[in-house]
């Protein structure tokens, strides 16, 4: 079966992008990349925009009447624009900068969240979540005295959109859901969820991109959610800047939640007045370096082309999955590819995952073995860990291949029993 | 010996596999439960002292095989051993993993069984593994019937 798969010659065999485009895949020819789910690697270009910025453009934004202070703040609102307009959201200003996207849920969790859910309220999370989107929820819940509901998922890690539609009602305030799933890479039916949502309840509902953006095409203005939050490191950026998108109605219902320079508008000594839209929700000096970053990495995407990014991963998964179909024992968790975003999560047998990890590293392939920041997943799946091995723009079938040989490695090791 | 090969003895995959000691222990005297946050392991030890003398030593848990043969072979080697003896063997094993113990010292009389834990040493993100089992063991050796000891966690 592979032998036939390498003779036809396959796209999957090629990455989408040139490795030579990234300083660390370069430097490092053996290195078999497979946790791009955690952080993806830099190209070039990304690293350049970093540089310059320091280089050519380094003052506070914002701050400076003169010409470099000018310069850094046009450089500034020009990242905004360009990272808006890569996710689909005309309006630059609705997008948020923040450290990622655990900052952006706290952000809309205190900012939205504090302002409007109190007790008997409902908010309503899935059992595939991040705990960057679990935790901040859970613990609005508790302070507010609202009922926190998990929605439980089909046996191959989808979320249950008839468990999702029985928990909604005119008492759910907050609806709260991966875009992906970190962990088994389940991509959720937005268009469904929004549609189910928007009949039974006026919640905001709010979608965690971490793993959408970098891997599949997002269009916020279209896609009928509150707020859509992501992470740069994810997609090529820098790490330590995400944001999160909103529309300007949702926005106008958020009180500050931080508070400093640059998101006022006023200081009186007994009380403030607040700046505009995105500046209001965007306390201290920006980060205005690696949003300079995080935009020339969108514009490598863009010219890959987001639709052409999902067909590279999809064609690798199922490369993948052929070659993986001969070692024994292997189970691999969550839907089929095609409702996978680029993700394999594993078990090999009784090998445990951090055994896997260290014998794979040995051969060069980086995995995440672990709780994937997901255990309410966990405890559902009956594991403390899985192993995940995750693809990107960069990733190509020598990497899978080297992932198989490894893992038949494990499994000698171990003379495993499946 | 390859370190993979040095790591994954056959002794250490023999415990992973069928433990030693793995199971409540009727009258513990002492019981503490370990965890690595980070990856998730989780080992409870019980102990049952006689006088200074540990009687019996048994444990429950999950985790990785080095973990989880860590666990196992600690039982064996520290049964019938003072508090003393038990702390001394603790050192021994630590520098053992932690590359610290002189070479002269690394032998099957000063070690015992333990001495398959010599490949530990190269894989500095495993030591927590192969340690977890003995700080929760030392733990519950200062478990007493009256307090509840602190959880352990190696990070």
């Amino acid at each position: 079966m592979t032998t036939s798969l390498i003779a036809e010659g396959t796209t999957a065999h090629a990455s989408l992008a040139p490795r030579h485009d990234f300083p660390l895949l370069a430097e490092q020819p053996a290195l078999r990349y497979l946790d791009s789910a955690a952080t993806s690697q830099k190209p070039q270009v990304v690293l350049d925009a970093l540089t310059g910025f320091y280089a050519t453009a380094n003052a506070n934004p914002h701050r400076g009447a003169y010409a470099l202070s000018a310069a850094a703040t046009d450089a500034y609102h020009a990242a905004r624009a360009t990272i808006a307009r890569f996710l689909g959201a005309a309006d630059p200003e609705t997008l948020v900068f923040t450290r990622g996207t655990t900052e952006a849920m706290n952000l809309v969790a205190n900012a939205w969240g504090a302002a409007h859910v109190q007790a008997g309220d409902e908010i309503v999370v899935t059992a595939l979540e991040h705990h960057a989107n679990f935790i901040p929820w859970q613990q609005l819940a508790k302070r507010t005295g609202a009922t926190f509901r998990i929605v439980e998922l089909t046996a191959d890690q989808r979320i249950d959109l008839d468990h999702l539609a029985s928990l909604l009602s005119s008492r759910t305030r907050v609806v709260a859901i991966t875009h992906v799933s970190n962990a088994v890479g389940a991509i959720t039916p937005v268009h469904e969820v929004v549609r189910l949502v928007r009949a039974h309840t006026n919640a905001l509902l709010v979608l965690d991109g971490a793993q959408g953006a970098p891997h599949l095409p997002v269009a916020f203005d279209t896609l009928g959610v509150d707020f859509y939050a992501f992470s740069g490191h994810k997609m090529l950026g820098p790490m330590g800047i995400g944001g999160v998108i909103g529309t300007r109605a949702r926005w106008a219902e958020c009180q500050p939640w931080q508070f400093g320079g640059d998101m006022i508008e006023w200081v009186h000594d007994q009380d403030s007045t607040w700046n505009v839209l995105p500046y209001r929700f965007e306390a201290g000096t920006p980060n205005a370096a690696d949003a300079v970053g995080l935009a020339a990495g969108v514009q490598y995407l863009a010219a890959l082309d987001m639709a052409a990014v999902r067909a590279h991963e999809l064609a690798l998964l199922d490369y993948a999955h052929a070659r993986l179909a001969d070692v024994e024992g292997l189970h691999i968790f969550g839907p089929p590819p095609a409702e996978r975003s680029g993700v394999l999560s594993f078990a090999l047998a009784d090998v445990h995952p951090h055994d896997l990890a260290t014998i794979l590293d040995e051969h060069g392939v980086c995995i995440r073995a672990g709780h994937h920041c997901a255990q309410p997943l966990m405890r559902r799946l009956g594991v403390s860990a899985t192993a995940r091995a995750s693809l990107y723009v960069y990733t190509d079938a020598r990497d899978i291949d080297a992932l198989v040989d490894a893992l038949v490695h494990a499994r000698r090791i171990f003379g495993a029993t499946s | 010996m390859s370190d993979l090969q040095e790591l994954y003895q056959s002794v250490i995959l023999d415990h992973n596999r069928s433990p030693r000691n793995f199971g409540p222990l009727d009258g513990a005297t002492g019981t503490a439960d370990g965890k690595n946050p980070l990856c998730g392991d989780q080992v409870s030890v019980a102990v049952r002292l006689e006088g200074d003398r540990l009687d019996a030593v048994r444990f429950t848990g999950s985790g990785c095989a080095i973990s989880k043969a860590s666990a196992s072979l600690m039982t064996a080697a520290v049964q019938g051993k003072t508090r003393e003896e038990v702390e001394s063997l603790f050192h021994r094993f630590h520098a053992l993993v932690t590359g610290t113990l002189p070479p002269a010292e690394m032998t099957k009389e000063q070690l015992g069984q333990l001495i398959v834990f010599s490949g530990v040493s190269r894989y500095p993100i495993r030591v927590k593994c192969a340690s977890l089992a003995w700080h929760t063991l030392r733990a519950a050796l200062a478990d007493d019937a009256t307090t509840s000891a602190m959880p352990v966690t190696t990070e």
